[in-house]
């Protein structure tokens, strides 16, 4: 990826999730996080990153997102007439998010860069992932099917209607 | 050339800060949700740039549990809504507050 395509990506994506935050109109919200998920997919391919970056799209814009409509179209949410905090408190809040912005910043260039190690071969690839994921990694992948499980669980017994 | 490490980080602190902006501004609680998401996924962009940079694998590793913690996230915190609008008629994050002090 080329600087001045990042430059550009980078702009599209603040501006996004600008959108995201600042829409008085749920649904717009919830489109204009599909179009930062997809941007930051892109990054992720940039940093090879081809399967995170697939299930970005897939995991995230897909399915999280739709399930975000799902709801909102259940709920028939409309523009609201107050859907923001106070004036005083979104002032507030707007300069405590640049000064957070700014302080992790200042943290980070502080801190110690890590050495470039260089990317081996084969990095990013589907097996690599793979192979870390079922040998390192293999009790927590077995635990997240069992948190996928008492979600599932979870979710059919909050949304059902009470009998 | 690629663009330095630096400013993979800067663009996730920049994410981050957009999110915890959104929580603190807006009322409905299915925005709010939306900017945690965004949370979540500047704090990946900072992971795959440092797996990246280091040249290991884990990084992106996390960024799948992430993932599936976000999915089941997702799922449950909407469900949650879903029942807490049954019964209040409203996702407005200042009318429920039965457990303010």
């Amino acid at each position: 990826m080329s600087p001045l395509l990042f430059l550009l990506l980078a702009a599209l994506t603040v501006a996004s999730a600008l959108t995201v935050v600042v829409h008085q109109n749920p649904v717009h919200s919830a489109c204009a996080l599909v179009l930062t998920l997809c941007l930051l997919a892109v990054f992720f391919l940039g940093l090879d990153a081809q399967l995170v970056a697939l299930l970005q799209v897939i995991v995230y814009a897909g399915a999280i997102v739709v399930l975000f409509l799902f709801v909102i179209m259940l709920l028939n949410l409309q523009v609201e007439a107050r859907a923001m905090a106070g004036t005083l408190l979104v002032g507030t809040a707007a300069v405590g998010g640049v000064a957070l912005a700014v302080l992790i910043v200042t943290a980070l260039r502080r801190a110690a860069p890590p050495a470039g190690r260089g990317v081996p071969a084969g990095f990013g690839e589907t097996a690599a992932l793979a192979r870390q994921l079922f040998t390192v990694y293999l009790l927590p992948f077995e635990l997240t099917s069992l948190l996928l499980l008492v979600a599932i669980v979870g979710a059919v017994a909050l949304a059902k209607k009470p009998s | 050339m690629t663009p330095p490490l630096a400013w993979y980080l800067g663009l996730s602190a920049v994410l981050f800060a957009i999110g915890v902006l959104g929580v603190l501004i807006r009322r409905n609680v299915i925005v709010i949700f939306m900017a945690i998401e965004l949370m979540l996924n500047a704090v990946n962009l900072s992971f795959v740039a440092l797996a990246r940079s280091l040249g290991s694998m884990d990084g992106q590793v996390i960024v799948f549990f992430v993932m599936t913690v976000a999915a089941a996230e997702a799922a449950v915190g909407l469900a949650i809504i879903l029942s807490m609008f049954r019964n209040r008629e409203t996702t407005n994050a200042d009318e429920l507050a039965t457990l303010k002090w």
